[in-house]
């Protein structure tokens, strides 16, 4: 799990964050959704990363913003997934 | 009916909710023709107020323009009121004709198609031209339009990071392997007034064999020395193969929009363009008025020319009176807030002092964003950018904000 959480936290870090601000600091229970962070529109992205490296399929009906809102709850999703 | 107390309860608590949210949009009522000073009735049976206004997208000042208003009724006069019916069964008339080839000239396009509205342009162009063996990659801050737009085509889609072209670049390297991709932008982004850096994406769409659709609705009309728009002002004209764009914001103001760009493109839209299809054509008097919008923009850069002039002017006024704008060369100027309520709040009392401004916040900014939203017009004076730089500096001084960066405003009201 600790893995995944590194590897999730890292891709929401690099994808979604501006290399110059640095007002934005993400951790595990960061709200990303509700928080403005990430919009809906741009979870995709997001949704297509964990299906290609964790070799998932991620239902729209459970891939919902609340479900996407930290990365805790992401790696939660994520785990069910994967049996 | 059945239309039970229960149902209607479902509904009303929606509303509830958008209000505690602070989100409800109040009913404004202007009591004159579009123009920099209206009549407005606010709240709804208040007692109507003369204000300048700093917050309509009549950029070039041309909506009540009296050029316009003739043509307008010229073409009331000649070609009747409305045409009932869609255009492809029998909603076309020699004028929608000659307005496209105006537009494709104005544009340096090779093709254009009438929509009833830019939103519906967006909304039918992808699903028109793209199916699942594409991609569109969208930056992050385009368009609500071209979101929805997006999300009804069977096209896969992606984002990239706001105009940041490292991040596009990535993106265009991931999706190699689709059959076409298509980058999607806005070229003034409307609640930043930024321009979309269009020399860098074209180049980075020729690199990766993929097409550019720009949304020009803040653009056409004044952006670039002749008003041709962001891709004049990136020298980018005839590089850029969709552009949509609006006759509702600096081209007149009325309605209308079009999707303009590579001729087979333009073609599919035709055929498949669901909102151009099942929607009824533009009225006569708007084609009218039109046609003669873009003949005076084409051949005259004096609104384009004003507008750009009190846009500087009223940066530089604004800046020396210690508020804190976002950097930019548009007529879009944020002043920048930060904090909900204080955008709220400063709105309301600017429009007590007779400038009619609003607040935007989180969903509709990002949060932490908030500002108040200063969108110049050709057709203010240096006297009306005063009055509003004067009510600016007056109500900025009672909470305190004048001289304040950032940093500043976010400590003393938290974003």
């Amino acid at each position: 799990m600790d893995e995944i959480k590194k590897a999730v936290l890292e891709y929401v870090i690099d994808e979604y964050i501006d290399e110059d601000d640095d007002d934005i600091e993400v951790e595990y229970d960061t709200p990303l959704i509700s928080s403005g962070i990430v919009d809906s529109f741009s979870m995709v992205s997001l949704k297509a990363f964990l299906e290609k490296k964790y070799k998932i399929s991620l239902p729209d009906a459970e891939a919902t913003p609340d479900a996407f809102d930290t990365v805790n709850l992401i790696c939660t999703l994520v785990q069910k997934h994967q049996g | 009916m059945a239309y039970s107390d229960k149902t209607r309860g479902v509904f009303a608590g929606e509303i509830d909710t958008i209000k505690e949210k602070g989100l409800f949009k109040e009913k404004r009522f202007i009591c004159s023709p579009q123009g920099a000073e209206i009549e407005v009735e606010y709240p709804e049976g208040a007692e109507r107020q003369k204000v300048l206004n700093f917050c309509a997208n009549n950029y070039l000042g041309l909506a009540s323009h009296p050029d316009i208003v003739k043509a307008a009724h010229q073409g009331l006069n000649e070609r009747g009121y409305g045409m009932s019916s869609v255009r492809f069964i029998c909603g076309t008339q020699d004028i929608h004709r000659e307005l496209q080839g105006k537009i494709t000239d104005f544009l340096g396009t090779e093709d254009t198609l009438l929509f009833p509205s830019c939103m519906d342009a967006n909304a039918g162009v992808f699903e028109a031209i793209l199916g699942q063996e594409d991609v569109i990659i969208a930056d992050r801050l385009i368009h609500a339009s071209l979101v929805d737009g997006i999300r009804l085509c069977s096209a896969e889609y992606d984002t990239f990071k706001h105009m940041n072209m490292r991040h596009l670049e990535k993106k265009l390297e991931l999706h190699a392997d689709k059959r076409t991709r298509l980058i999607v932008t806005d070229g003034v982004f409307s609640m930043d007034g930024d321009l979309c850096p269009l020399d860098e994406m074209v180049a980075l769409a020729e690199k990766y064999d993929a097409m550019v659709l720009v949304d020009e609705s803040h653009a056409s009309g004044f952006i670039g020395k002749t008003g041709r728009g962001t891709h004049e002002h990136f020298d980018a004209i005839g590089k850029i193969d969709i552009i949509t764009t609006t006759l509702g914001k600096a081209l007149g103001g009325a309605s209308g929009g079009c999707v303009s760009g590579r001729k087979e493109l333009v073609a599919l839209c035709r055929q498949n363009a669901r909102p151009f299809l099942f929607s009824n054509s533009l009225a006569p008097s708007i084609v009218k008025a039109s046609i003669k919008v873009m003949d005076m923009v084409s051949t005259n850069t004096e609104w384009r020319d004003k507008l750009e002039w009190n846009a500087n002017y009223f940066r530089e006024q604004i800046t020396e009176a210690g508020l804190c704008i976002r950097e930019g060369d548009t007529p879009i100027v944020p002043v920048m807030l930060f904090n909900a309520k204080l955008a709220n709040d400063m709105a309301r009392d600017m429009y007590a002092e007779g400038i009619y401004v609003i607040g935007f916040f989180f969903p509709v900014v990002p949060a932490g964003a908030a500002r108040i939203r200063v969108q110049l017009s050709a057709a203010h004076d240096k006297e009306m950018i005063d009055r509003a730089v004067a009510a600016f500096k007056k109500v900025g001084e009672k909470y305190g904000i004048l001289g304040l960066d950032k940093k500043g405003i976010i400590a003393k009201y938290g974003m």
